[in-house]
């Protein structure tokens, strides 16, 4: 079907004003703000209902159009870049709060709903309740960081990635069915994704691969009064995982993250354990300070290391949630771009991952920022290697680039799994994973987008 | 376009802060809210403009609507994460709209009101010998070296609310005893909103004019009925050899709030609307809402938006003239009115004649006019001192 005629058919489902082939629009989705190439779609649409999300998979299924979905568009790996063409599902017009239930602490939610909107939803109605938010810009939404596996500022204390405090989904298949999982298939509430095996787990984490998510429960948690952050300094690497251990044994932290830069120039050298903790009195909040100094005493008082004395303007910074100093980092290089490796890995390797880091760097001639936050009470953390980079200095951009590409090589040699990442990190996974999973993956994908139109270039091997 | 703005167009990084007010309550940036495409948020624009420039995009009438549609509020500004570069978005938007200008590949809304100011000396294209037809039997001096000099610009001149409001502030401002005088047909178009078209000649030489008239004429201090007004006067005219102290009027009765206030007072609840041009590109929060408040009885709740928070009404940066943002249920007017409504608010108090109109005619749009009014500010006085 040629292009014009694919407009008209998008315009009478979702009405002229949400449809563009324009250039201005597609130079703008062709792209994300990493070092990915661009790949050029051939059309924006933009529904503002679940029906008109059956009625744009069943037409583009009919005429074998790629559809990729798109939330916030700020995965910076490229996910919600069309590499093959077709139709980015900008799903932003769809961002109604549905529900909240204070009693059973979840939300329900249109995929289009940004994180910073239930955010502020949920301090003017239930200021009594809250949820994880990432450290992503407000923008980023609630479906979009599900279907990445995604985590935030309550991933340590409240059960890990985002994705597994999903209540609920309802989707579009990429055969044009809308299903519910979980308890809102069978009664009308959100509460658990019981009954059945985990069918809700074929729409997480498979970055809009195999549906598009309509609406999505999220697990609420309490929101204390009280909340204040203590900052662990030491000048050796190898400590991490027994301050961080310590830090965690307490259970008394709500959010637990690991940071060493190059600047400021002071701190060069040094890593910080920043801690989170929260509290409903004064009381609970002192006891929590003293208990989480008191598991450190031994250390601060034997080796080179201490808690920093932290200024209130650092203290604000550090008790911002969603935190603007993620975005100003892109401007570290005056230049509007930062790329970064995300992955999971055991806490045990964070004192190699953040060598192999500053060695990557080094060698490609380029700044960094390393760190991991601890997810699931320490099961696991969620390092990140982040590289500033100036947009229109291409000679860094490659560099940034082939660094990347080091970067998932040797996250996944580390024994770590590469987090949303682009598609040389995907094809870096497949080519390391078992077979039998490989194939596993590929006969579920078949049954359920036979004609392959979800995203395609993604968890493909080349 | 200077270098000043083509050195930072690539160190946005499109994070997407700029579509939300500082608490994120929802889409606050009007052309955002309205066309929701990723092209039409600051950050879009932001590329969108440096692939213009670098010839990687055509010159396009959807380019133009882009470009065009901007507010200018500021919301962008007040919520960019990039403190390096924010205070210079709107300003960018501006030299970009100007390089269109330049290259004559307007959209013909825009050259039609350039058009219309050009050649009538106002937007309307009405009469000039009709501008001083608003204050006819009220009384009013000339102005002839009384302490302020009271100019109400286009809106205050030809537009019907705009005509209301300015009859009502002039009253107002008698009534209060203060000393201050109007020019009448003689009055020039201020210019800022040509200059956020970015015709910046155009808007240079309106500036020049008045700045000559108020020369000639003595005057040292002038109150605006517009925000608009205001801040060409205060920001732009400076530039031009002005020295001019240049007050919005609710600054004035700020001062005299006091002396206003009715006996018996209102019994209304209302929500008092942030003008753009008055709040976050002046940083005037306080004044209009002093004047409220001391209006006894008046009950005056905030909406989720307010202050450097505020949604804007859809008119600035031309669009009251230009109508670049179209219409329907997402128009920033139609959602403003929508958020008073739900912050329990029987009125909408607005200081500025686009706000006046853009949000009467947005209640109209919802169709909740038993619901909810419009009432420029010193009419809420008015009233209150009638009932008292």
């Amino acid at each position: 079907m040629e292009r014009t005629e694919i407009i008209v058919q998008l315009k009478a489902i979702v009405g002229d004003a949400y449809v563009s082939d324009a250039p201005e629009d597609l130079f703008i989705y062709s792209r994300d703000q990493g070092v990915q190439e661009p790949h050029l779609p051939d059309g924006v649409v933009m529904p503002g209902s679940a029906s008109e999300v059956v009625s744009i998979i069943r037409f583009a299924g009919r005429e074998n159009i790629p559809v990729v979905p798109m939330g916030g568009g700020l995965v910076l790996s490229g996910l919600t870049v069309p590499l093959k063409g077709g139709l980015v599902l900008d799903m932003k017009r769809m961002n109604r709060i549905l529900e909240v239930n204070e009693s059973s602490h979840y939300a329900v939610v249109e995929a289009g709903t940004s994180q910073g909107m239930l955010d502020a939803y949920l301090r003017k109605h239930h200021p009594q309740l809250k949820h994880s938010l990432p450290d992503a810009p407000p923008a980023a939404t609630i479906a979009g960081n599900i279907a990445i596996h995604g985590s935030g500022h309550l991933s340590q204390s409240e059960g890990g990635f985002h994705s597994e405090m999903v209540t609920g989904l309802e989707v579009v298949l990429p055969t044009g069915e809308l299903v519910k999982l979980g308890s809102c298939s069978t009664v009308p509430a959100w509460f658990s994704r019981a009954p059945l095996p985990d069918l809700a787990g074929l729409f997480l984490g498979w970055n809009g691969t195999t549906g598009v998510i309509t609406k999505v429960g999220i697990k609420l948690f309490p929101r204390p009064k009280y909340h204040d952050v203590l900052v662990y300094m030491t000048e050796d690497i190898d400590l991490a995982p027994m301050v961080l251990g310590r830090v965690i044994g307490t259970s008394m932290a709500e959010d637990i993250n690991y940071a060493l830069a190059p600047k400021p120039d002071y701190l060069r050298g040094f890593q910080m354990t920043v801690v989170n903790f929260t509290a409903n009195t004064e009381e609970e909040l002192a006891f929590k300070r003293k208990t989480l100094r008191s598991v450190m005493k031994d250390l601060y008082e034997t080796r080179d290391s201490g808690f920093m004395p932290v200024p209130p303007n650092m203290k604000a910074g550090f008790l911002e949630a969603p935190q603007k100093a993620l975005s100003k980092f892109a401007d570290v290089r005056k230049g509007g771009g930062f790329e970064y490796v995300g992955a999971i890995m055991p806490i045990e390797r964070i004192p190699d991952a953040c060598r192999a880091g500053m060695e990557i760097t080094a060698r490609h001639g380029i700044t960094y920022s390393l760190g991991a936050r601890i997810i699931g009470r320490g099961n696991a953390a969620m390092f990140f290697f982040a590289y500033p980079f100036n947009r229109v200095d291409m000679d860094e951009v490659e560099r940034v680039k082939k660094a990347l590409e080091e970067t998932n090589e040797t996250a996944l040699a580390l024994g770590g799994i590469p987090w949303k990442t682009e598609v040389q990190g995907q094809q870096a996974i497949l080519r390391q994973m078992e077979p039998g999973t490989y194939a596993l993956m590929k006969r579920i994908r078949a049954v359920l987008d036979p004609a392959g139109i979800m995203n395609p270039g993604n968890w493909e091997v080349a | 376009m200077e270098s000043t703005y083509r050195d930072i167009l690539h160190r946005c990084f499109r994070c997407g802060w700029c579509k939300f007010p500082l608490n994120y309550t929802d889409f606050n940036c009007p052309a955002y809210l309205k066309f929701r495409f990723e092209s039409f948020s600051a950050g879009g624009r932001m590329w969108l403009i440096k692939a213009w420039l670098d010839g990687e995009i055509p010159t396009s009438d959807r380019l133009g609507q882009i470009l065009f549609s901007c507010v200018t509020c500021r919301n962008c500004v007040e919520s960019c994460a990039m403190p390096l570069i924010k205070d210079q978005l709107v300003d960018l938007f501006i030299a970009a709209r100007s390089e269109m200008v330049e290259q004559g590949i307007i959209p013909p809304m825009v050259r039609d009101y350039f058009k219309a100011v050009s050649v009538s000396g106002n937007p309307y294209r009405m009469p000039r010998e009709d501008r001083g037809k608003w204050a006819e039997g009220l009384g009013l001096e000339r102005y002839a070296s009384q302490e302020y000099l009271f100019y109400v610009g286009d809106e205050g001149a030809y537009d019907e609310l705009g005509q209301k409001m300015a009859r009502s502030v002039a009253l107002l401002m008698v009534r209060a005893g203060i000393s201050f005088g109007i020019l009448g047909e003689d009055e020039i178009t201020d210019g800022n909103d040509v200059r956020a078209l970015g015709e910046k000649g155009l808007a240079a030489h309106l500036a020049e004019q008045n700045v000559a008239l108020m020369n000639r004429l003595g005057v040292k201090k002038v109150v605006a009925l517009s925000p608009h007004a205001f801040n060409a006067m205060k920001n732009e005219y400076p530039k031009h050899g002005s020295k001019l102290t240049v007050s919005h009027y609710t600054q004035i009765l700020k001062t005299f709030a006091a002396k206003l206030a009715p006996e018996s007072g209102s019994g209304r609840t209302v929500t008092y609307h942030d003008p753009c041009y008055l709040g976050r590109w002046n940083g005037e929060y306080s004044a209009p809402r002093a004047v409220l408040k001391a209006v006894r009885g008046l009950r005056l709740v905030e909406m989720d938006r307010a202050m450097q928070n505020a949604l804007c009404c859809g008119g600035g940066g031309g669009n009251f003239f230009t109508d670049m943002l179209g219409s329907g249920p997402d128009l920033s007017g139609r959602v403003r009115v929508r958020e008073a409504l739900a912050a329990g608010a029987d009125t909408v108090a607005v200081a500025c004649p686009q706000c006046y109109r853009m949000l009467s005619d947005a209640v109209k749009d919802e169709g909740i006019e038993d619901s909810i009014r419009v009432r420029e500010l010193s009419e809420i006085v008015e009233e209150a001192l009638g009932e008292g």
